[in-house]
């Protein structure tokens, strides 16, 4: 087996990843959607024909917007904008078209990269930027001396994609990451967890979320393949798990919100998915009481819980479970990923103790650039370090409440400003959402403060009536901490990235 | 099958699920409106859908939910 750990040292962009898998398996499939496959070379031959094509147009360091359905062609593009020196931003095809409108109004993209079926739609929010239809480069005849001369220009400190967030004052954010902070991260990746052209990624991430990163370039870097999972998958929990045994598929990264459903639906032994060997999760918290769920029917699986916000390049805590963790019981996000350094400050902006709660600050590669066209949002969080007066390093203050424990992992607590004062106490609501996801028949739950009127609503799906949790929450939560109100919802709202919609919920509280 | 159809209408009012042969091939329920109306569906009939049962097969027509629910309420 070619193990790819041996070679040093990694690669300076992300397009030497795709030289190199394409020159060691050209025919082997890379990716594939439920309608097209790519070979690596046919994914280098396209991606270069797209580059040509941004290249005779004299763009470099430029913006690309990427929009295109989630597809095998996102990948062309992404490699395309990354061949000729210019970075990509990935606008979904199916979002609301006023949020597509702050993206495109923010970025002021050079070149918008579609096909012919949505060109009509991207026609609406081009303006006068040009687009580009990805089969109309078919026919472009690749001059690899061209290209190779414009590779070479690039440096590993350019950018390689922007990735809208959404922005708590509703206008998304644009997070700038360049090459070297993916490549760390995907080298650490692939040294953590054993990644090698063996690997059979099953992608859930929507591209425009970043989880899709240690997808595609874990793939690339690993001469490994993709399978998109298609969304119908998601609806329909079989499904899935038939999709991940036929494609034979043995890593995958899903937000716990999925993994969660599954278990909760006890249906993970109804299907053989012994093939599964790397149950990877990030996105929001994964409560203790379904990853057991899983422990217990895949037990040779390795799970893991990583951590970070996108302004840190995917990830920069992980935790690999190799302990047993009661269902009432915090998974840890663990530790530092190789390259990145947390910081945990207190309210003083020191170093908190063991058990002492602080904000995580990332110093290290990872950081992104700050917000594209943004530089008032960008300084508020990208900050110097406060523990070095002697000269520049910036940290990247993520609003996350956390603490060592006594063993040294890190443990979440919840965001800064999920922190509450009620009745007089400091509350954390993920403290209580900690409480409640480990009840029996709870399947998803949102706890928020209503500060008129200084109410805790509790937001639950399941099938446990209202009087029943506040009964079992007695027993786990000082009084001051339970729910004043208990609201069961038919389905929890979720946002575009399948993560809890807490600004849906928050829109309620004036019911209460 | 009235009943599921207004079920189904006030999970995705801006359908029109009466005109549809197939509610997954034609769009009309993404993976979160199904996860919704098992719940809704659970609930209003105290049935308990197996999870081996959510399969687009069953929920392609307001008939096949119909009989979805009458297996399980037997």
């Amino acid at each position: 087996m070619f193990n790819y750990n041996n070679i040093t040292p990694p690669p300076r962009v992300v397009s030497d990843y795709l030289d190199r898998a394409a020159k060691l398996f050209p025919d082997k499939i890379a990716f594939a959607d439920s309608k097209n496959m790519l070979s690596y070379s046919e994914l280098q031959r396209r991606s270069k024909q797209t580059a040509a094509a941004l290249i005779s147009r004299k763009l470099f360091k430029q913006s690309a917007a990427v929009f295109l359905d989630k597809s095998v062609e996102c990948i062309i593009a992404f490699m395309g904008a990354a061949y000729s020196g210019n970075f990509y931003t990935v606008i979904d095809t199916k979002m609301p078209f006023a949020r597509v409108k702050k993206i495109i109004d923010t970025l002021e993209p050079a070149i918008i990269i579609t096909d012919h079926k949505n060109f009509a739609k991207a026609q609406e929010f081009a303006g006068r930027t040009e687009i580009l239809c990805l089969e109309d480069t078919e026919n472009i005849i690749i001059d690899e001396a061209l290209i190779k001369s414009v590779t070479e220009n690039i440096i590993n400190l350019d950018v390689l994609y922007v990735l809208f967030t959404s922005g708590s004052t509703g206008t998304p954010k644009g997070v700038i990451i360049g090459h070297r902070s993916v490549i760390d991260y995907i080298e650490w990746a692939a040294e953590t967890f054993n990644f090698n052209e063996t690997q059979i990624f099953g992608n859930q991430a929507p591209f425009y979320f970043d989880n899709s990163v240690l997808d595609i370039y874990s793939t690339l870097r690993n001469a490994a393949t993709m399978y998109i999972i298609p969304q119908s998958c998601f609806a329909f929990p079989v499904t899935l798990l038939n999709f991940i045994r036929d494609k034979n598929i043995n890593t995958v990264f899903f937000v716990p919100t999925v993994l969660c459903r599954l278990a909760n639906m006890n249906i993970i032994d109804k299907v053989d998915i012994s093939c599964l060997k790397n149950i990877l999760f990030a996105g929001e918290v994964m409560p203790a009481k379904q990853l057991n769920i899983w422990k217990k029917y895949l037990p040779d699986a390795l799970y893991a819980n990583l951590y970070g916000p996108t302004e840190i390049t995917v990830d920069c805590t992980y935790y690999i479970v190799n302990r047993e963790i009661a269902d009432d019981e915090p998974v840890p996000i663990g530790y530092p990923c190789r390259n990145s350094n947390i910081l945990i400050l207190n309210q003083n902006d020191e170093e908190a103790k063991i058990n002492e709660q602080g904000e995580l600050c990332v110093r290290g590669t990872s950081l992104a650039y700050g917000y594209y066209n943004n530089p008032e949002k960008t300084a508020e969080v990208f900050v110097q370090n406060p523990l070095n007066k002697n000269y520049r390093e910036l940290i990247y203050r993520t609003g996350d409440l956390v603490h060592y424990n006594l063993k040294g992992e890190i443990i979440y607590d919840g965001r800064k400003d999920f922190q509450v004062k009620h009745s007089g106490h400091r509350i954390e609501l993920g403290e209580i959402e900690t409480a409640v996801s480990s009840i029996k028949g709870v399947e998803f739950c949102c706890c928020l403060h209503e500060n008129i009127n200084d109410k805790l609503v509790l937001f639950y799906s399941g099938n446990l009536a209202s009087n029943e949790i506040r009964k079992t929450l007695a027993d786990m939560l000082p009084d001051y901490m339970l729910p004043n109100i208990c609201e069961q919802l038919d389905k929890m709202p979720l946002n575009l990235n399948g993560k809890i919609d807490r600004a849906k919920l928050k829109a309620r509280l004036k019911e209460f | 099958m009235e009943e599921i159809l207004k079920i189904l209408e006030e999970i995705r009012p801006e359908f029109d699920f009466k005109a549809s042969s197939n509610f997954i091939e034609d769009g009309l329920l993404d993976s979160f409106d199904i996860v919704t109306l098992v719940n809704i569906l659970e609930e209003k009939y105290q049935i308990k859908i197996d999870g081996l049962d959510i399969i687009p097969e069953n929920f392609s027509s307001a008939e096949s939910i119909f009989n979805l629910v009458n297996k399980n309420k037997n």
